[in-house]
Order: C-alpha cells, then structure tokens, then sequence
C-alpha cells in the first residue's frame, strides 16, 4: 500500500471528532491538483452523481501501473477522492486488486460515504479502478 | 390550541439521535414522518386484519375492504369531492403518468399542453412523453426571473394558447412557493382545457377544498401527508376522469374477459388493476384521521411562524441567497451559500443531526432559470420547532465556519 494513505489514515485516525475528519479531508481535496479541463470530458464524467466528479484512468504499460486522476465540484468528494489516489495511483494491477477500499474507509470511520444513497461516485469510481486493475491482471 | 410538544410525542421518529446528536428533520417536503397511530394501523392490518380487498366473501376481505373503501371516502371528505371521483395510486408520479397517458386518443397534433419551469420532473416528463406521442405541443409559461408566476403575463399566455391541457404544481418542492391557481384555472374556462394541479406538495400544507378550486385532476402522494410510502392517488372530476383510458389493465378493473377481448368497469375501479397497496392505504387512513383532527387555521399559522423564523435567521447569515418566495410559501426555503458546494454545506449539517436536502430537487429546469446547480433546501412541517431551527442555524454557523 502506499506510504501517503498509511500517512492521511494515520492523521484521519487521529482527528477524534468529525468535524476535525472532514477539515482534514476537505485539506486533502483542496492540495489535489485541479485537473486539465481537457480530461474533463463526458466520458470521464461519473454518472448519477450529485456533485460532479471527473475520473481519468490510464495503465502505464512500461511501469504496469494505474495511472488515476480526479476531480469533483465539492470540497468533500474531492477530499475523498484524494484519499483514494493516495491508495491506488501508481500501483500494478495485482496490488491493486490486494486493497480493498471498502475495508480502508471502515477502519477511517468514513464507510458511509461508500454507500449506494450518498450519491456522491466515490463508490463507483472504486468501481472503475478495481474494473481496470483485473482487467490488466488477466 | 396548537402544543407542538404534544404533537411530538406522535411522531416517535422524532426522537431518534443522529451522530450522537437530537435528530433535527426538515426534509418533510421528501417525506413527511409518521404518528404513531400510522405505524401503528399498518401493523394491527398486518396481524388482525390482511386479506386481499373486493374478493372473497370470507369475513376478513369484507372487512378489508370496507377499511379500503372508507379510506377513499376519508379522501373524497378531505378534498371535498365524490368517493367515485378518487383513485388509488402508488403515488402522485404514478398519478400524473396515469392521467398523462389516459390522455393520448384525446389529443393530437392539433392540441396544445401547457406546464410551468417551476414543475417536478414527474410533472415535466409524463407530458413530454404524451407530446412525442401524439404530437401535441408543448408549452411553457413564462416565469419571473425570481421564479414567481406573474399572473397577468400567465392569464395574456394562456389566452393565446388556448391549451388542450393545463398542468400547475400547488406549491413547488424546490422552493415551497405557493402558485396562485385560480386567476390561472380561470383563465383557461371558456377553452374547455383540461386541467391539472400536482398537489404532492399542497396537499397537506395547504388542504384544498378541491370543489372550490375547480380543477379537473388533482394529484397526491400519502407520504407527504403522513401517510406511508408507496400510496397515493388522484382525483379527477367525474367525466372527465371516466373519459381517460385505463393505463394498466388486468383483474379488478374488468367487467367481463373473454380470450378475444374484455370490457373495462367504470372510474375508479378501472384505474385499479391488480391488488393495491392495502396496508398502505389502511395508514393513510389514520394519517388522514390525524390531520383532519388538527386545528387547520392554527397548524397552517404555525408552519407560517417557523417559516419567518427561519428566513430571519437566515437573513442574519452573510452569503445567504434565498430563492424561495417569502410571502406565499408552505414553509420549504431554499438557498445557498456563498459558491460552496450545497452537497458540502448538507453533509456537514448531517453531522450536526440536521437532515435537510441538497441537489436538484427533481427541479433541473427551475434549477437552469435561476442560474444554478443546485441549492440547500430545508423544509418544515408543523412537528418542526423553533428550537430545530435554532439548532439548524448554530449548525449552519460551524459548517461556515468549516468551510472558510
Ligand atoms: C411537487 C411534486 N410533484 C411530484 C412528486 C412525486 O411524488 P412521488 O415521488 O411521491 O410520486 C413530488 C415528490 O417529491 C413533488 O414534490
């Protein structure tokens, strides 16, 4: 797994109330670089979601890896997102398919925005990594 | 007298913790919570009482049914209308596609259909639909830039177009404001136009003596109104509800089958077909019970007051926009703040226990007029209280503060 996640949860885990959580991952969102407005297109878009959230997803052949880039229209799912990155960007397929987000956002207390009614893509974007990393890993 | 105390202890939803925290619930306008007597009629139909309705002459479907047909009466009392005149739905989108659809050999490419930007999508798309198919047109009133119905631009529109079929929303979900129906229904008489009000928000709110309004349909969902989900129907003066062709077909609503064809019984059965939500009926019945116990004139006062107490709030709060209109409103603001994110500004409320709604509202074109995405949309009903108010602002306050 990524040193950067191991870091955020590490901070995440000690912000005790959640307001102070959501400072902190309102922070991260904010120090993920915006993405070129040239990615954004429609398909890179995330559908059925409130906030608008972008994915752009390339595997490096040369190094075997994911490359991910996102974005969102709203502080949190940016936050989110940026939480993501930081566990999957840059990993071969294989120790994708290893992490499973599901378990990282429980252990963050963050499980809830993995949940079908938030409707905030972070769930599908998940989604997409996963589909992309077993996909490269056949 | 209006004690929102004693009302409170009905509604047991209301004292369930959020985060740790007093759950403080304005999000009535997506559904309203249940009183115990609601909650607990559908259980005592599910243990005492299940039997399906108009078949079988066993004790327990007699009864049934007369539960189910008393309850159409309770509406028709509430609405002022005919029992004969009202349909079960399983809610109003269902309502406003039944009525759309019994439409279609009634109209063609030489009619006209008339809504407003300020609609819910299931009052935008059902008449979209019956437009693409029968090749009727379809019109829009002008709205105000601040979202308002201008009714002397609406009565001079509405002369011009002469519409085959009128279709008005009471009171608009996103915003809470209040149409003032009749210069519009009134506007269309001498036309012969078919006319439609959406009442899922108005219904409660506002208690309609539908007689008096003199519109042709008007349609509801019980869950706005107390009631449980998955119920909710129409009422359709009577020739021209009869004068509609059934939009799904099957048992109970035939009169006689045979293999080549069948022929269909009279309105309301006809729009009936298979077994309805009978347990959920049997709730609306005690939710309608519950209302029509109330003192109407106090709790509409009431829900008036919490309403200028919130906007006064709100107004206090610099960066606040509020879209919704203040004079004629059913209690439902609307707003932003600043260029933050109104998901942003209702995830963090849900910290604080304050459950309000954010996005679209099922309003995309109303959204598109006043120029934005999305709003924060807070809605009140008469269980609400000043404290849930405060509460929502000192909240609303620290999200601020979060966020700058
Ligand atoms: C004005 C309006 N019309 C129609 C509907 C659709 O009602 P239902 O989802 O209960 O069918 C709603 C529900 O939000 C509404 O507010």
């Amino acid at each position: 797994m990524n040193k950067t996640f191991k870091e955020l949860a590490y901070t995440l885990n000690n912000s005790p109330a959640w307001q102070q959580k959501y400072r902190e991952i309102m922070l991260l969102g904010k120090q993920l670089p915006t993405m070129p407005e040239v990615l954004k297109t429609p398909d890179a878009l995330v559908p059925g979601c409130e906030s608008k959230v972008w994915l752009y997803l390339e595997f490096d052949l040369q190094e075997n890896c994911l490359v991910i880039i996102g974005d969102s229209d709203t502080r949190i799912v940016k936050g989110l997102l940026a939480l993501i990155l930081s566990l999957y960007n840059g990993l071969t397929p294989s120790q994708v398919l290893a992490i499973n987000a599901f378990e990282e956002f429980q252990k963050l207390g963050l499980i809830s925005h993995l949940s079908p009614s938030r409707g905030n893509g972070i769930k599908a974007i998940v989604e997409r990594i996963q589909a992309m990393a077993e996909q490269k890993s056949l | 007298m209006f004690t929102v105390e004693k009302i409170r202890n009905d509604f047991p939803i209301l004292t369930q913790q959020i985060n740790n925290q007093p759950l403080v619930y304005l999000d009535s306008a997506a559904t309203s919570q249940k009183p115990q007597s609601v909650i607990t009629a559908t259980e005592v139909f599910y243990t005492e009482q299940n039997a399906n309705v108009h078949r079988g002459r066993h004790t327990l479907s007699e009864q049934a049914t007369t539960a189910y047909e008393q309850t159409r009466d309770k509406v028709a009392h509430y609405f002022n209308v005919q029992s004969r005149e009202i349909v079960w739905t399983k809610g109003a989108t269902e309502a406003l596609n039944l009525i759309a659809n019994g439409l279609t050999e009634q109209l063609d490419k030489n009619s006209s259909i008339v809504i407003t930007p300020l609609e819910h999508h299931a009052n935008i798309v059902p008449w979209q639909q019956l437009a693409l198919k029968t090749g009727a047109k379809l019109h829009i009133l002008p709205l105000e830039p601040d979202a308002t119905l201008n009714v002397a631009a609406c009565v001079e529109f509405l002369d011009q177009v002469k519409p085959s079929v009128l279709t008005l929303t009471h009171a608009s979900n996103a915003l809470g404001n209040i149409t003032n129906l009749s210069p519009l229904l009134s506007a269309v008489k001498d036309f012969n136009t078919i006319t439609i009000v959406d009442g899922a928000q108005g219904a409660m709110h506002l208690q309609p003596d539908l007689k008096t309004l003199d519109c042709d349909f008007y349609v509801f969902s019980a869950h706005k109104m107390l009631g449980p989900t998955g119920v909710g129907g129409l009422y359709g003066k009577y020739e021209r509800l009869n004068a509609l062709q059934p939009y799904q077909t099957g048992g109970e609503m035939i009169e006689t089958v045979s293999l080549l064809q069948s022929t269909f019984r009279d309105a309301p059965a006809k729009f009936e077909a298979g077994t309805p939500n009978i347990a959920g009926v049997i709730g609306f019945s005690a939710a309608l019970d519950y209302l029509t116990a109330l003192d109407k004139k106090a709790v509409y006062d009431y829900e008036q007051m919490l309403f200028n107490y919130v906007v006064d709030k709100l107004n206090d709060i610099d960066g606040i926009t509020i879209y919704s209109n203040l004079e004629h409103n059913i209690g439902t603001i609307c707003f932003n703040y600043r260029d933050e994110h109104p998901f942003d500004i209702a995830t963090l409320l849900d910290g604080f226990g304050v459950a309000v709604r954010s996005g679209h509202h099922c309003t995309q074109p109303l959204m598109a007029h006043l120029g934005i995405n999305g709003s924060v949309r807070a809605s009140f009903c008469f269980y609400n209280t000043h404290q849930d108010i405060d509460i929502f602002i000192n909240a609303l306050h620290e999200c601020i503060a979060l966020l700058d």
